[in-house]
């Protein structure tokens, strides 16, 4: 008999796998797609999250199923990892299957059909990621998730540059799925089975063990958009329709984070710190690179795909710092890391799911994805406009929202750096709080931008005609699409104001991954304080934080109230004594990054063409590009051309010549044999 | 004396067999190259025959029975009609260097025969003297499907190693399980088939057998 959590959660995968199928059916398919499929896989995925929550509270349970390979049967096991992550699949996706009910209503059937096979098939395939307990069952839900959302991404396959940004994914995708395999080959060594106890009881050098870590650590990298294998999240994350690349950013590259604490943590085992400053390495460099990028993008959902490069980023340095101090054998510092970077996840898929479904509302109910296009959206949007700001607020880490909270916790890790023994990993571990810090701040700046000019201001006449033929509906989006939006603005705002409560369920989580949780101190302080190690060294209250804001605020507005008498003069703005002005005149997405762009200069690759000075119609163009492309992938890109053409001389076009091959090598094997 | 005498007889054949593979090397006329694939199967057909008596395997008689209907009888037929239709009676290949070739036919066989002692001297069977001369066999077919540049030759000198591989099977084992024989053999008819539907498209396309003009199918 199975246990109760883990039966429930296999009963959602397999009925997302038949909502998947009926979605098919021809005739009946499309009509049942539009009304009932993604209402019903939303109750699917708010009852996995249910199931996923319980499963933190007992013990793992495990179970084989009928299906499979002979003799090689498909292992599941749900304990307190896998249920957190079923949790943040379950809660996140609930919210994008309702908003994606929505989005998709007004879909061709044939379309529409597709879309539902492929968004079913891929939600099922990411919960089985989760639960597999063998590796055979984990890559086949890993590449059926990487499949299915190959083809989400090319759902306008028509445009040539979603082909390329689907090849793109697929490609760093592959690689990384090898890597992944050649992992679990080395902790299978020729020995047993390929179940992961099998796995993690295996005993490795530790050369081979930190061999083992590299390729787990770069394989779910490249799934997770770390540099330098990012290339392919800013292309495709644009490139999905909305609801998907809320699914994708939010929660997708989680599955690798999953992944990566599944085998680094459990499989391998016995985390070296070298390790931990490797992950904090790259974490830091992600992070920069990420905002920075951010920070150049007028494309809304482009740049929203680049804060996941940096907010998977800020996971990983809570990770790194967690390895560094397991590493160094302070288990207790070792979780609180773990924690932190596990509630940054759960927190950036919240935001992230909501501020990709608020830029699918904008280009649902306008057509417009470019910032410079956009302007003053509040006033027809206004509950979008809200949705968003919280979405905005919480990734820009202010409290009481829940971005404030994991970052604060991971800033708490770093400042336990005084406990470890190694001098230099000592005094460098601060270096990647401050990273962290600057990191939060151009965020911040970002944001600004991003709803600054979106939302704010005059709108600006659309340079690029209208493609999308539901668009111009003049007001907010549907119904449907606002629910999905306030369910994931309540969830920053309830991960954010209450944070005691996921600190320990997460507790529970780290402590069953390394043995120790919290300190006693630290949960025995109630649910108004949070505190991470000891209330002497560092508490923060959300609740009394916003008790007071809300209490700042009426207090100000009633004074004002008081002794402005409510007194409103409506006159035209100061116009710098142009007389003619226009909405274009605005400061645009470029203008505002424009400071950051010449203090960091040195890490952008821009392309300027200025205009001549008697030329009639100037244009002044600015290409800023990836200096990764011209570092790593294109000289991939030549060499693997030189070795295909070298390689193409063998085809001659003359039977005689393929004939000689063979028999050459009919020939060679003869004589290597006997 | 029976068995040493079906030996010897086995033997016999097989030098025959590698003869004809020699002749089908040389041979320019297609017609001429049919009737030497046909006799081919006949020797074939005999020492199964003769391996099968005395051996008393019964299976090999039904080989046999087979080798004689397919490879003398029903794939010669097909030929026959095949060039009939196509009309390429008379074809002759000129542009092969014939001495050149016999030449590397003759190392061809002493390399089989140096692979095929070593394991000729592990085996127990009357006629494992024959494993080189099979060998041999194949590799002959193998290079006059290289050297052609006709169609229907190439096909002759593919049909010709599934000869070369059938007499080592039945000469060096006592045959193969009936049925992978009857499975090779049906894959073989169907291949002629096939074939045969080919040459009639290639023909169509190009107005010719010569498979210089695929050359052109390369892609660039």
């Amino acid at each position: 008999m199975i246990p109760a959590p883990l039966a429930g959660a296999l009963a959602c995968v397999v009925i997302w796998f038949v909502l998947g199928g009926f979605s098919l059916v021809p005739a009946a398919g499309a009509s049942f797609a539009r009304r009932a499929a993604f209402p019903l896989g939303a109750l699917a995925g708010l009852a996995l999250a249910a199931f996923g929550l319980r499963a933190i509270w007992e013990p793992a349970a495990s179970a084989t199923l009928l299906l499979g390979l002979p003799g090689m049967p498909f292992h599941v096991r749900l304990d307190p990892l896998a249920g957190f992550f079923l949790f943040l699949l379950g809660a996140v996706s609930t919210a994008i299957s309702i908003s994606a009910a929505g989005y998709f209503r007004g879909e061709t059937p044939g379309r529409l059909a597709l879309i539902g096979l492929q968004y079913f098939v891929f939600l099922a395939s990411m919960a089985l990621v989760i639960l597999a307990d063998d590796a055979y069952l984990f890559m086949v839900a890993w590449e059926t998730m990487a499949l299915a959302s190959y083809f989400l991404v090319t759902t306008d396959h028509q445009q040539s540059a979603i082909r390329g940004a689907g090849f793109l994914y697929l490609l760093i995708a592959h690689l990384g799925a090898l890597a992944i395999l050649l992992c679990f080959g080395i902790l299978h060594g020729g020995r047993g089975d390929y179940t992961f106890a099998a796995l993690s009881s295996a005993h490795l050098t530790p050369q081979w063990a930190t061999v083992a870590f590299l390729l787990a650590f770069f394989g779910f990298g490249a799934k997770a958009g770390m540099i330098p294998l990012h290339a392919w999240l800013p292309e495709a994350h644009p490139a999905a329709p909305s609801p998907v690349s809320a699914l994708m950013s939010g929660v997708m590259i989680k599955t690798a984070i999953y992944g990566m604490v599944r085998v680094i943590y459990d499989l391998i085992g016995g985390v070296r710190w070298e390790w931990g400053v490797i992950v904090l390495v790259i974490a830091a460099g992600t992070t920069l690179f990420g905002v920075l990028y951010a920070l150049m993008q007028h494309d809304l959902k482009r740049l929203l795909a680049y804060h996941s490069v940096e907010n998977i980023g800020i996971i990983l340095l809570g990770l790194g710092m967690s390895m560094v101090f397991i590493g160094f054998g302070h288990p207790m510092a070792g979780a609180l890391g773990l924690i932190a970077a596990l509630y940054h996840t759960l927190n950036h898929a919240v935001f992230k799911g909501l501020l990709f479904l608020g830029a699918g509302s904008i280009l649902h109910a306008r057509g417009l994805r470019d910032l410079n296009d956009m302007g003053g959206l509040i006033r027809t949007m206004p509950k979008t406009a809200l949705y968003f700001l919280v979405g905005a607020l919480a990734i820009s880490a202010l409290p009481p929202l829940n971005g404030f909270v994991s970052e604060w916790l991971t800033f708490q890790v770093a400042l336990q750096a005084p406990i470890l023994g190694h001098s230099v990993v000592r005094s460098i571990l601060p270096l990647f709080a401050a990273t962290l810090a600057l990191a939060g701040a151009l965020t911040a700046m970002c944001f600004v931008k991003v709803y600054g000019i979106a939302f704010l201001g005059q709108p600006r006449e659309p340079r690029h005609p209208v493609r999308d033929p539901h668009a111009h509906s003049g007001g907010d989006v549907g119904p449907m699409e606002q629910f999905g939006m306030a369910w994931l603005a309540a969830g920053c705002v309830v991960l954010g104001v209450f944070p005691v409560a996921m600190l320990t369920v997460l507790n529970r989580v780290a402590a069953s991954l390394t043995g120790t949780g919290l300190s006693t101190d630290a949960l025995a302080s109630g649910w108004l304080w949070l505190v991470p190690t000891t209330p002497a060294q560092a508490s923060y209250s959300p609740v009394i934080f916003l008790v007071v804001i809300v209490g700042v605020v009426l207090l100000t507005a009633l004074l004002v109230h008081r002794f402005y008498h409510g007194r409103v003069r409506r006159s035209d703005p100061w116009d710098c004594g142009f007389p003619e002005q226009t909405p274009r005149m605005q400061d645009t997405a470029d203008a505002f990054g424009q400071p950051i762009r010449h203090v960091f200069g040195p890490i952008y690759l821009m392309k300027r063409s200025l205009p001549g000075p008697d030329d009639a119609s100037p244009r002044f163009v600015l290409k800023i590009e990836d200096r990764h492309w011209y570092w790593i992938y294109l000289p991939i890109a030549r060499l693997a051309d030189f070795v295909s053409a070298r390689v193409a001389l063998l085809q001659q076009g003359r039977i005689s010549f393929y004939l000689l091959y063979s028999f050459l090598t009919l020939i060679a094997l003869l004589v290597f044999v006997a | 004396m029976g068995t040493s005498l079906a030996g010897q007889m086995v033997n016999l054949l097989a030098a025959f067999l590698l003869l004809v593979a020699f002749a089908m090397l040389s041979q320019r006329r297609v017609l001429s190259l049919v009737r030497l694939f046909a006799w081919q199967g006949a020797a074939l057909a005999a020492s199964t025959l003769l391996v099968a008596y005395s051996t008393g395997q019964n299976h090999l008689y039904y080989s046999a029975a087979l080798a004689v209907a397919l490879k003398v009888i029903l794939i010669p037929w097909v030929l026959h009609r095949l060039i009939d239709r196509l009309d390429v009676r008379w074809d002759i290949e000129t542009p092969i260097n014939i001495p050149t070739t016999m030449l590397v036919g003759i190392a061809l066989v002493i390399f089989a025969f140096a692979l095929a002692t070593p394991i000729s001297e592990m085996s127990s069977t009357i006629t494992r003297g024959t494993l080189g001369i099979a060998l041999a066999c194949v590799l002959l077919s193998f290079l006059m499907m290289i050297v052609r540049r006709k169609a229907i030759p190439q096909v002759i000198g593919f049909l010709a190693m599934e000869n070369g591989l059938f007499f080592a099977a039945t000469s060096a084992t006592h045959g193969m399980p009936l049925v992978v024989e009857l499975g090779v053999a049906l894959d073989v008819l169907v291949g002629t088939f096939i074939f045969g539907i080919f040459f009639f498209h290639i023909r169509e396309q190009f107005d010719s057998l010569d498979i210089r003009h695929m050359e052109k199918l390369k892609e660039d």
